[in-house]
């Protein structure tokens, strides 16, 4: 059984990226990164970024990277629709952007609308020059979050780290009411 | 009843001179297009300007990222109208964060400049400054004349950050500058001129 214990894994995480030399937490909130942003909050060496778009986040990134410093965007997978234009900074730039995305649309999922952008994250990441690395199970997590960083600090690519619904738990949604009896 | 807007009367190949004497104080963002033309053409396309040539929207939050990462350093980012209409939520992020070391300038023709000179928002009734305002910058201004851009010098210096400062200028051509348009050796020149300390 590896199930994620969904308590721990933030901070294993977090312990990971701040090894990692990550200092900026660049955020739009979602439930799958509520935590990381906590502890990012109440921790001595990071600062978090509460942004508007998740497509400024690229670009704060990208950013720190002109003066050696390192930052992560974190955001939901819709938020990938708004990145493309501003991810030219990865394959034209060759600046090592990474991210961490937290699924929707994918395994378990009941709100519709969740579907068309959660399937379309890895082909836009990849169509813009983005490696992508899953986390489905809570062993795969340290090794991704290596792969990750390694891709991005270590081969100077843009990365992202992908927390699964496998992994995070589908969100609940009341059921429907039933359809009225007809007499 | 509001006052009618002046009527703008500065020249943009000649505003950034003014406004910075001294361009290594600073490390410089800039949008694309004519934003891009006038600030190397102020650095001289020297490795303490990162300027994009595509990415519409990225310069203010490349701005504060390096804002952020850099405190001791002085950051100016160079815009235009239509770029800060295309991102301008970022204004909330700026004036959240505070950095105290930013200045983002706006050079606002009122027009797509680069596309054709077809008009903007802001040659309707939009106000960046009163927008950058609303979003909590602590310090907007807007520079219509001459004497405006004096003011406006000192603005840079001495009003709370962050900052903005509008320019509202005649919809003539950018500076003629033809820059590096290569981002991955800007970026490479950028890192190797603050890495080392020079």
């Amino acid at each position: 059984m590896s199930k994620p214990d969904k308590n721990d894994w933030p901070a294993r995480l977090f312990d990971d990226l701040i090894e990692g030399g990550v200092t900026l937490f660049t955020h739009v909130p979602d439930s799958g990164n509520a935590k990381l942003i906590e502890l990012a909050n109440s921790h001595n060496q990071a600062q978090t970024v509460l942004l508007t778009s998740e497509e400024e986040g690229v670009a704060i990134c990208a950013g720190a990277d002109l003066v050696g410093k390192r930052a992560i965007l974190c955001m939901q997978s819709s938020g990938v629709g708004n990145c493309p234009n501003f991810l030219s900074l990865v394959k034209g730039g060759r600046f090592p952007v990474l991210m961490m995305i937290s699924m929707r649309g994918d395994y378990g999922e009941q709100n519709p609308w969740q579907y068309p952008m959660g399937q379309a994250v890895e082909p836009i990441l990849h169509a813009m020059g983005v490696l992508t690395f899953r986390v489905d199970t809570a062993d795969d997590l340290k090794p991704a979050t290596n792969a990750t960083l390694t891709a991005v600090f270590g081969g100077g690519h843009g990365a992202a780290l992908i927390l699964s619904q496998k992994f995070l738990g589908a969100k609940p949604f009341p059921k429907a009411a039933p359809a009225p009896k007809t007499p | 009843m509001t006052a009618p807007t002046p009527i703008p009367t500065l020249d943009r190949r000649d505003v950034l001179a003014v406004l910075f004497p001294k361009p290594d104080d600073y490390l410089f963002i800039s949008g694309l297009a004519g934003s891009a033309r006038d600030t190397a053409g102020l650095t001289g396309d020297r490795a303490n300007l990162f300027a994009m040539a595509g990415t519409m929207g990225a310069a203010v939050p490349m701005g504060l990222g390096l804002a952020l990462s850099a405190p001791e350093a002085r950051v100016a980012v160079i815009t235009g109208d239509g770029e800060m209409l295309m991102n301008v939520g970022v204004l909330a992020t700026v004036a959240t964060l505070a950095p105290q070391n930013l200045s983002i300038v706006c050079i606002d023709n009122g027009c797509h400049g680069e596309t054709g000179g077809q008009p903007g928002h802001t040659a309707m009734n939009t106000d960046l400054a009163l927008m950058a305002k609303g979003a909590g910058l602590a310090s907007t201004m807007t520079a219509n004349t001459a004497d405006d851009l004096a003011e406006g010098a000192k603005f840079l210096i001495e009003a709370a950050a962050p900052r903005l400062l509008v320019l509202r200028v005649t919809a003539g051509p950018p500076t003629a500058f033809v820059r590096n348009l290569d981002p991955a050796e800007c970026r490479l020149r950028f890192r190797q001129a603050t890495l080392s300390g020079g």
